[in-house]
């Protein structure tokens, strides 16, 4: 028991400084910091005019959309890179299980396109 | 990939080529049009694959190096789950149809959920069942929000997948716990890297998972986000979330708790035993308040996961015997319930109000007869299946020497029987006033009809599924 704690040692040594180190910086902007609030200070900061808006306001759910899809092909591709540079040593399952996974991918993609998905207007 | 491994995953394989195929074919050709067609051959794969399952292959089987599982246990939970599956499509799908819901992504979505159902079942690791659970998961998330242009589905779909992730990552700690204790995360190797004691940690992870899984069998304390969910999502929706993910939920707990925590039955009987009493008397004392019936159900679900919960705390075969007779009664029970509800309705519009059964009776004798004894069979009341589904439970704890979880059982069942007896009272004696219409299509009657009468002659043998789930739980229980 004793040396299976010993061997998380590190990691209670790294959580304690992440939080200990958090709470400092953050406690730190509360304490020490000088707070002289005036209307236009806190007001919301748009770069040459004056507020016209709520920051707080309706998003287009394509971008959302389109962000999902991004997230999709950014891990594409983080599996096909060391899929792609170990390609010389791997077995033809290796090599097929990356060929399905593609399909998948792929009727995936061909359905939200032909849904109309992809189309901005 | 061996041809071994191909063949035991045979079935989740023809699964998901189907649910890749129809997905295009729905998008290119199809559209909406086709939707019914593809609900019904959808539903013909299920049942195709449930007698190929259950008939088609014998013996225990390993596939990918022990990460997936196919033995007797694992092939009575898929049939249920593919049979009652099956059941639900066919009666949603003139639901849907005549309120212009049924989109031919309804069917796809379902299938992709069996297929995560049909893995978490067949768990050998605590990777598959993560990735079973997330498959499942994720399309009931679509689905419980499918009528997109009302609030109430909308919000059911938003509360199911917060809670739902909650209770993910609730399981993923457990699960890193149990990997950094035992140093692996097959089920078989869990508790044979360690030399004899269970350090404290490795508990703790375990008590995370269970909560987790708790979540998705919507046992108390972690039920809250049961009745919104049912009362939000559309009816068949809702149908299909009583049966067939509580059956694969359930039977996941069996496997992580016997597959890979089998050595150590002290550390988790009592934390199910908890969870049982506790939502066994949750589910009988919240649900007499309930006026929508939709939520009565949730109610009563979840004191019927109690009672599912109960024969599993008892730790032995006969407990799991118990829990898949329960379980496979109760899908039985509700598939029939749901088909009435689905029927119900005023002016064309669907209504889930109790109160609209008011002398239900004068209008149509027939289906007052069968939902009486639904609702017999519901609130275990001798004569009727759901009695059996009790007993067992009850006996396997009492052979386990947990008397007093047998009679807070059975205590929760008498206050429970309440709010069922309630509800025949209206139909029978209640208020004259003008009842609800009940629109059948002929395959819901059929259901309703077919499930009432099971639930009257399953009382000669069971249909012979004692043996099948004896021999289904010594295949888990070792």
């Amino acid at each position: 028991m004793d040396a299976l704690l010993r061997e998380y040692f590190p990691i209670i040594v790294l959580l304690a400084l992440a939080i200990g180190l958090g709470l400092v910086l953050l406690l730190a902007a509360a304490v020490l910091a000088v707070r002289n609030p005036d209307p236009e200070k806190v007001s919301a900061y748009e770069c040459g005019f004056n507020a016209f808006d709520d920051a707080r306001m309706k998003f287009d759910v394509r971008f959302y959309l389109v962000s999902i899809l991004f997230i999709i092909f950014d891990l594409e591709v983080a599996f096909l890179f060391p899929w792609a540079v170990a390609f010389g040593e791997i077995s033809m399952t290796a090599f097929w299980s990356m060929i399905v996974f593609l399909g998948v991918l792929t009727v995936g993609f061909a359905y939200e396109w032909k849904k109309g998905a992809l189309e901005w207007e | 990939m061996t041809a071994v491994d191909f063949n035991t995953i045979l079935p989740e394989f023809l699964l998901a080529a189907f649910a890749l195929g129809a997905l295009m074919f729905g998008a290119y050709f199809g559209k909406d049009k086709t939707a019914a067609t593809l609900v019904w051959a959808t539903s013909g794969l299920f049942i195709a694959l449930a007698l190929f399952i259950g008939f088609g292959t014998e013996g225990e089987r390993m596939a990918f190096g022990g990460l997936f599982t196919d033995d007797p246990f694992a092939r009575f939970a898929k049939v249920i789950i593919l049979v009652s599956a099956a059941c639900v499509m066919v009666m949603a799908q003139d639901y849907m149809q005549r309120r212009d819901l049924l989109r031919f992504e309804f069917p796809i979505l379902v299938t992709l959920a069996v297929i995560g159902m049909m893995v978490m079942v067949s768990a050998g690791d605590l990777m598959t069942l993560y990735m079973g659970l997330e498959l499942q998961s994720l399309s009931l998330y679509v689905v419980a929000a499918m009528r997109r242009d009302s609030t109430k589905s909308s919000e059911a779909g938003l509360k199911y997948f917060v809670l739902g992730a909650l209770s993910s990552g609730l399981f993923l700690y457990g699960a890193s716990l149990a990997y950094g204790f035992a140093g692996t995360t097959q089920f078989a190797g869990i508790l044979s890297t360690l030399g004899g004691d269970t350090p404290v940690g490795l508990t703790i992870g375990l008590v995370f998972m269970l909560a987790a899984l708790a979540f998705k069998v919507s046992a108390a304390p972690f039920h809250m986000w049961t009745p919104d969910v049912y009362e939000g999502s559309p009816t068949p929706i809702t149908a299909f979330f009583a049966t067939a993910p509580k059956v694969a939920a359930m039977a996941l707990i069996a496997r992580l708790v016997h597959d890979a925590f089998g050595g150590i039955p002290g550390e988790w009987t009592q934390v199910l035993a908890a969870l049982a009493v506790v939502s066994m008397f949750l589910g009988a004392i919240a649900a007499i308040g309930q006026r929508d019936i939709k939520r009565l159900m949730a109610y009563s679900s979840i004191a019927h996961m109690g009672y599912a919960l109960v024969g599993l705390a008892s730790g032995t075969a006969e407990g799991v015997q118990a829990m898949l007779i329960y379980m496979a009664i109760y899908v039985t029970m509700n598939v029939g319930t749901f088909a009435f509800i689905l029927s119900m309705e005023r002016d064309g519009r669907p209504i889930t109000d109790i109160q609209s059964l008011n002398m239900f009776s004068k209008k149509e004798p027939l289906k007052a007869l069968a939902l009486l004894v639904l609702m017999f069979s519901l609130a275990g009341v001798p004569p009727m299946l759901g009695f059996f589904g009790k007993f067992y439970v009850l006996k396997a704890a009492v052979d386990a020497g947990m008397v007093w979880l047998a009679i807070a059982g059975a205590v929760a069942s008498v206050i429970g029987a309440f709010y069922y007896l309630r509800i025949v009272f209206f139909i029978y004696f209640g208020k004259d006033g003008e009842p609800a219409d009940s629109n059948m299509a002929p395959v819901q009657w059929l259901m309703m009809v077919g499930v009432a009468v099971i639930m009257v002659l399953g009382i000669v043998n069971l249909f012979g599924i004692e043996p099948v789930a004896a021999l289904a739980a010594e295949a888990l229980v070792r």
